[in-house]
């Protein structure tokens, strides 16, 4: 049993060294916004001589409209995604789960094929449509899609979950007169809020961070989002100061940290149950 | 089960059609049905038709046959892209797996300690697809950066990593392979499933460390292994925003980091060539559908289903 006593510590040594490597350049960011300009090309360390806000300040206001703009801009459409997503993939997942309807397996084959179709076998198309109709740079390119259920890999996660509530619960209630809406609403739908959570989150997550279609529908500085805010403000600032850039990029990851710390029990339960993404 | 093995099984199995169930679902999966032909379907058709005209959004499309395809044989910018993308996708996606398989299997079996490691290890899978985190990169590997720094620090003279064509390319690929948390909590989840059992009655017939991982994790880990390796190659084929702030949307130095996605961002919104990059789209579903297609072939002989 020595060896073990020897393994055991040496793993730890290991998996910290792996891990302080690892989030080693975010923490430097984070300090390094915290400092004065000039001094992030001098100091590759993490203590700080004190706060200076000055980044923040600058960042804030480098671009107009201020980036509180492109924070709520940006919250206004994952609002608007995870409500789109909620409703519409809970929905579908109770038809794949519960339901006996003609070519289920067919519909369902389908649903499963789309979770890894690319967004940009679609995007030229869609864009066409949605530029005639005068959808671009306003929100409904983004939040529509959520609407009619197109994360299919929520629907999927979703139809995991219900799978997993007893049978004998939605038969009771029908011997009892109740219809699908009713099953649906009264039973499996607050059954399934850990599912629930778990789309709330990644939605929340992955919305926040897509840098692709927003780029593509959204070119009005009054409609940004922080990601094509950011990458505006990155390109126009050539070269020197990264004192701000790294101050609105501790900004945009904020809220997703923040996510991660409240959600992180459904996040990693989310990918085990369903592999992911 | 994965949404992979779902579809493994698809076949078997009927069930029957339940009274009052077709109006139902009708109704259950409306929106999913307009979805479906609206923003899905309907646009793969529709970028099918477009990939035989010309069209630049204001002007209507004009029928050109088979010139968008012709020219996707002898765009040499294209084939560049081709070239980048592939060797993105498989220097990548094999060491992100195993990076995460790695780690998975020094995290398991009861270690303290584990939740904060898995949380440590899992944060820049979150963090990883942000500008945000592009712009940190660009800094860190920049002439002035921190990697450099460090290498100063032992005497190792560094280089300008990003600005320089020959390893752009290889700090995107770091990038991608410091997400690996992601596939990791899969492995996770699956090394949990393997009874403890059979690593005791492996112990007890005196087989190694490596006999016992190779013989016991390996095969029955590999569904999920197969599983990773189908998704994350796909994921890693759409790869787009870390090559565009990186390169600030010009898939530069001399190309070195044009993803076939940034080409086709390029052509269709850049310089509006509707045509082309719907060609370019298609192409690009043929190459994912023709890899997906050779893993599940291949997998045949070196997946073990229990089943």
């Amino acid at each position: 049993m020595t060896t073990r006593r020897l393994i055991v510590p040496a793993k730890h040594v290991g998996l910290v060294l792996i891990g302080f490597v690892m989030l080693y350049p975010v923490l430097w960011m984070v300090a390094s916004s915290l400092r004065p300009g000039d001094e992030i090309f001098r100091s590759s360390g993490l203590i700080l001589d004190g706060l200076q806000t000055e980044n923040y300040t600058e960042g804030w206001n480098a671009l107009t409209p201020s980036f509180g703009t492109y924070l709520l801009n940006s919250a206004v459409l994952v609002l608007g995604c995870i409500v789109g997503n909620l409703v519409s993939c809970s929905m579908a997942a109770y038809a794949f789960a519960r339901l006996q309807f003609t070519g289920k397996r067919w519909w369902f084959g389908i649903m499963l094929g789309t979770i890894m179709l690319p967004i940009h076998v679609i995007i030229v198309p869609q864009y066409v449509l949605f530029s005639n109709i005068g959808w671009v740079n306003t929100f409904l390119p983004l939040i529509v899609p959520k609407i009619l259920a197109t994360d299919a890999f929520f629907v999927f996660l979703m139809v995991q979950f219900i799978r997993g509530l007893p049978r004998e619960l939605d038969e009771a209630a029908r011997i009892d007169g109740c219809g699908h809406p009713r099953i649906f609403l009264r039973i499996i739908l607050p059954l399934m809020t850990p599912a629930l959570a778990t789309t709330t989150i990644f939605t929340f997550i992955w919305t926040w961070n897509d840098f692709f279609s927003q780029l593509i529908y959204l070119t009005d500085p009054d409609m940004y989002t922080v990601p094509v805010a950011l990458r505006s403000f990155v390109d126009s600032t050539v070269a020197t100061s990264w004192g701000s850039q790294f101050a609105m990029s501790v900004v945009s990851l904020l809220p997703i940290f923040l996510a991660f710390l409240i959600g992180q029990r459904y996040l990693v339960k989310g990918i085990a149950t369903t592999g992911g993404k | 089960m994965s949404a992979l093995d779902e579809l493994r099984q698809l076949r078997k199995g009927g069930a029957q059609v339940r009274k009052g169930d077709n109006r139902a679902a009708f109704w259950f999966l409306a929106p999913w049905f307009a979805g479906l032909l609206l923003i899905t379907v309907g646009p793969v058709l529709a970028s099918f038709a477009l990939g035989f005209t010309k069209y630049n959004l204001i002007q209507p499309p004009k029928l050109i046959g088979f010139d968008n395809f012709a020219r996707i044989l002898s765009d040499s910018r294209l084939h560049n892209a081709l070239r980048v993308t592939f060797t993105y996708v498989l220097v990548s996606v094999p060491l992100q797996l195993a990076c995460a398989l790695g780690v998975a299997i020094l995290l398991n079996r009861g270690l303290r300690g584990l939740a904060f490691y898995r949380s440590a290890f899992y944060l820049p899978s979150l963090l990883g697809s942000s500008v945000a985190i592009a712009v940190l990169w660009t800094q860190v590997f920049g002439t002035d950066g921190l990697v450099n720094r460090v290498l100063g620090f032992f005497g190792v003279e560094g280089r300008g990593w990003i600005s320089d064509p020959d390893t752009a390319l290889s700090t995107l690929i770091v990038l991608n392979v410091w997400t690996f948390g992601s596939p990791m909590i899969i492995f996770l989840a699956g090394l949990r499933q393997i009874p403890e059992v059979y690593y005791e009655a492996a112990a007890i017939d005196g087989a190694s460390r490596w006999a016992r991982f190779r013989r016991i994790t390996l095969p029955l880990l590999s569904p999920i292994l197969f599983f990773n390796l189908v998704l994350q190659i796909i994921h890693a084929f759409q790869s787009f925003t870390q090559a565009f702030v990186v390169s600030g949307g010009t898939g530069g130095p001399s190309d070195s980091t044009m993803f076939y996605t940034l080409y086709l961002y390029q052509q269709g919104f850049s310089r509006f060539d509707m045509g082309y990059a719907s060609a370019l789209a298609w192409f690009l579903l043929l190459i994912i559908a023709a890899f997906t297609a050779i893993n599940f072939w291949a997998a045949r002989f070196w997946v073990f289903y229990d089943d």
